[in-house]
Formats: structure tokens, C-alpha cells, sequence
């Protein structure tokens, strides 16, 4: 139904990005930090960063169904916090490594194990100071067509093709990185 | 739930924009009922799934439940139908922390699904359909998605939008709130267009 079109585009003022923005492909997940499918992706993206290197720039945005996921959303901001503070991905990484323990006082520590001002954290999650930026991320998928989590979008089209399967996933990226 | 590969995107059957929405009362609970009628005046979300506790089903609901505040603040109802009774309605909603009602087409099976053409004769459950209906009780967006897909929102997001920018600030107390300015940023500007 939907077109399944990235919107809105890859920005560098708003979006976490790891990689290069000349790189051939560009994937963007939309993800909730509490969805097992998410942490089955996780380290399948890993292996694809690591397989195309250069040739891919990796995206995460949020997407957390709170009413399933009771931690989703304070996980969230936390990454958004520890963003802030200049590591996101140190926090996003922690939270996937970590999907079973994501109440508050986990988030924290993981605030101090990457080296951020914890009190920081809890002081963003208490205010909410995050809240609208992931709403914001959130709303950004139900237009792009995300449907559920993990949704992946290649070059700013819905990739239905199936993540699970890595080999797979690899072959339609490097197909078009090779293409581009 | 099999998927249906015979039954693809743009229908078959279901009642299209345009078709007055038949009337219909069913349990939203074992002692309490909820008519259409009782939605007139502002725009109901209707969208008929096949199961609860099937996978896409629960997804599809999950993802409805999340979008719920941007429905109401576009002045809309939301409703879920499916064939499955009141009590396994009442499980479903309880475990998911579902916020809005699941209807029983339970008694007679599918006979409101069927008025809609949203009914599978041979699998005996609702069809993965959505319908917008406009607060005349007139279908103003419908869709008929492939059964084992979520269908996601955005149609829905699309069709109460328009609705609301025809019926200008006549549709209720939230018709001029402004939504934020979200999405925001460069609207696909290096979107390329590959399939």
C-alpha cells in the first residue's frame, strides 16, 4: 500500500549515521530497542558493515511499540541522550547487547560503562527531553511505510526482501552498490 | 496465516470510497455493544484483520495502538473487527494493551465483514482490510491488503488528513491543531528511485 519511500531523506543534522554519505548504499533501519527481531538484526547489520565497508552508510532511527515493549521507549531516548552527549552508537550498541535489562537503572549503567555523565541520562529520561525527538522518528516510519520492526530502507526504498537471511541481504546490497 | 496470493492489492470486493458504510452493532465487550452510528460526526478507522494471536495480526494492531494518538488528534476513532469472539477479544486487547475496541463479528460468523466484502469464504475470517469513514457515515478510503501483510498507517494517516483539509474546521475541536512540522528536512531530495 504505501510506497514504501524514506520520508523524509537522510539528513546529517538529525539522523545518527555511521559511514560515509558518498558511500553507493545507504541503509536505514527503523528499529526498537526492546524487539527481538531487532536484536536478531543487530549483529546482521554488523556483519553487513563490515562486509561492504566503505560502500555502505548505516542509519537507525526509532520505531518503539511501547504497549509491547514497556522499556522501548526510555531505551530510546537514552540512545538519543547518550547522542547528545556525542555517543550514540556506544549506546546503541549496549542496548542490543543487552536487550534483556533495559530498565532505568540498567540504562544508567550503561551511561557510565561508555563513559557519559549518567546523572545526565536519568535527568533526560526523567524530563522526557528525548520524548519528541523519538515520537518525531517514529511518525517519520509510519509514513515511510514501516510496518513493523525491523524496517529497513535502501537507498530511501522499503527493502521487503528479508533481512533474516544474511547472505541474502548482502547479495541485494552489493547488487546495488554495484549498480549505483 | 497462509498468505493469500490470490487475493492482491485493490480489491476484489471490499465496499470503495464513495459506498455508504453499512450500519452494524456489534460486542465491543461480552456486556457492552458499540454501533457505527454512534461514531457519526467524526471519522472512523475500521480495520477488519483476520485473527487475533497471529503474527501479522498482532503487529498490524501493535502498530494501529502506537499510532493512536496521531488518529485522535486527527479527530478519528479507531475500531478493530475480526471473527474471534468477545473473551478472546478481551485476551488480545489485555496482552497487547490495546487502546482501542475489537468488535466480535462473531454471531452470525463474518456477517459484518461480508457487508463490507471483507470476508474470506473459504478460510471463514475476516479479510486484512482498512476503511476511513467520514463522519456521514460515507466510506471515504478503503483498501484490501494481501492477508499474511501488515498494511501499515500511512494510507490511513493520508486518507483522515485529506478528509480533515475538505471538511476544513468543521470537524471537531482538534480539526486547527496544527500538526507538528514533522516529517521535516529535505523531502526526498537524493531519493533515488530504484526499485
Amino acid at each position: 500500500m504505501s510506497e514504501g519511500v524514506l520520508t523524509p531523506d537522510v539528513s546529517a543534522d538529525r539522523d545518527h549515521i555511521q559511514g560515509s554519505k558518498s558511500a553507493p548504499v545507504t541503509l536505514v533501519e527503523y528499529g526498537d530497542y526492546q524487539c527481538p527481531y531487532c536484536g536478531m538484526a543487530y549483529p546482521i547489520v554488523k556483519s553487513l558493515q563490515h562486509a561492504l565497508g566503505k560502500q555502505l552508510r548505516f542509519v537507525f532511527r526509532n520505531f518503539p511499540l511501547s504497549d509491547s515493549h514497556p522499556y522501548a521507549q526510555h531505551a530510546a531516548e537514552a540512545a538519543e541522550s547518550a547522542g547528545a552527549q556525542g555517543k550514540f552508537w556506544e549506546m546503541h550498541d549496549a542496548l542490543y547487547e543487552n536487550q534483556e535489562a533495559l530498565e532505568d537503572h540498567d540504562l544508567i549503567s550503561y551511561a557510565e560503562q561508555i563513559g557519559i555523565d549518567s546523572d545526565q541520562l536519568a535527568q533526560d529520561l526523567e524530563d522526557g527531553a528525548y520524548k519528541a525527538r523519538v515520537r518525531e522518528d517514529f511518525r517519520s516510519g509510519v509514513r515511510s511505510g514501516v510496518n513493523g520492526t525491523p524496517t529497513f530502507f535502501v537507498n530511501g526504498r522499503r527493502y521487503d526482501g528479508g533481512w533474516n537471511d544474511p547472505d541474502q541481504f548482502l547479495r541485494a546490497l552489493r547488487t546495488v552498490a554495484d549498480s549505483a | 496465516m497462509a498468505s493469500g496470493t490470490n487475493q492482491q492489492q485493490k480489491s476484489a470486493g471490499i465496499l470503495q470510497a464513495g459506498t455508504q458504510a453499512p450500519q452494524f452493532t456489534l460486542h465491543s465487550t461480552p456486556d457492552q455493544t458499540l454501533s457505527l452510528s454512534e461514531l457519526r460526526g467524526r471519522p472512523v478507522v475500521l480495520a477488519f484483520y483476520p485473527a487475533d494471536w497471529s503474527p501479522v495480526c498482532g503487529d498490524e494492531m501493535a502498530l494501529f495502538n502506537a499510532v493512536l494518538p496521531d488518529l485522535q488528534e486527527l479527530g478519528a476513532e479507531m475500531v478493530g473487527i475480526s471473527v474471534d469472539g468477545v473473551w478472546c477479544h478481551a485476551a488480545f486487547a489485555r496482552t497487547r494493551n490495546l487502546h482501542f475496541p475489537l468488535l466480535a463479528d462473531f454471531e452470525p460468523k463474518g456477517a459484518v465483514s461480508r457487508q463490507f466484502g471483507a470476508y474470506r469464504e473459504g478460510d471463514g475470517v475476516s479479510e486484512r482490510a482498512l476503511f476511513v469513514v467520514d463522519g456521514n457515515g460515507d466510506i471515504a478510503w478503503s483498501y484490501l491488503s494481501p492477508i499474511g501483510v501488515n498494511p501499515g498507517a500511512d494510507g490511513v494517516l493520508r486518507a483522515l488528513e485529506s478528509l480533515r483539509e475538505k471538511s476544513g474546521a468543521s470537524t471537531g475541536p482538534q480539526a486547527d491543531e496544527r500538526r507538528p512540522a514533522s516529517p521535516r528536512g529535505d523531502r526526498g531530495a537524493d531519493t533515488e528511485a530504484r526499485a
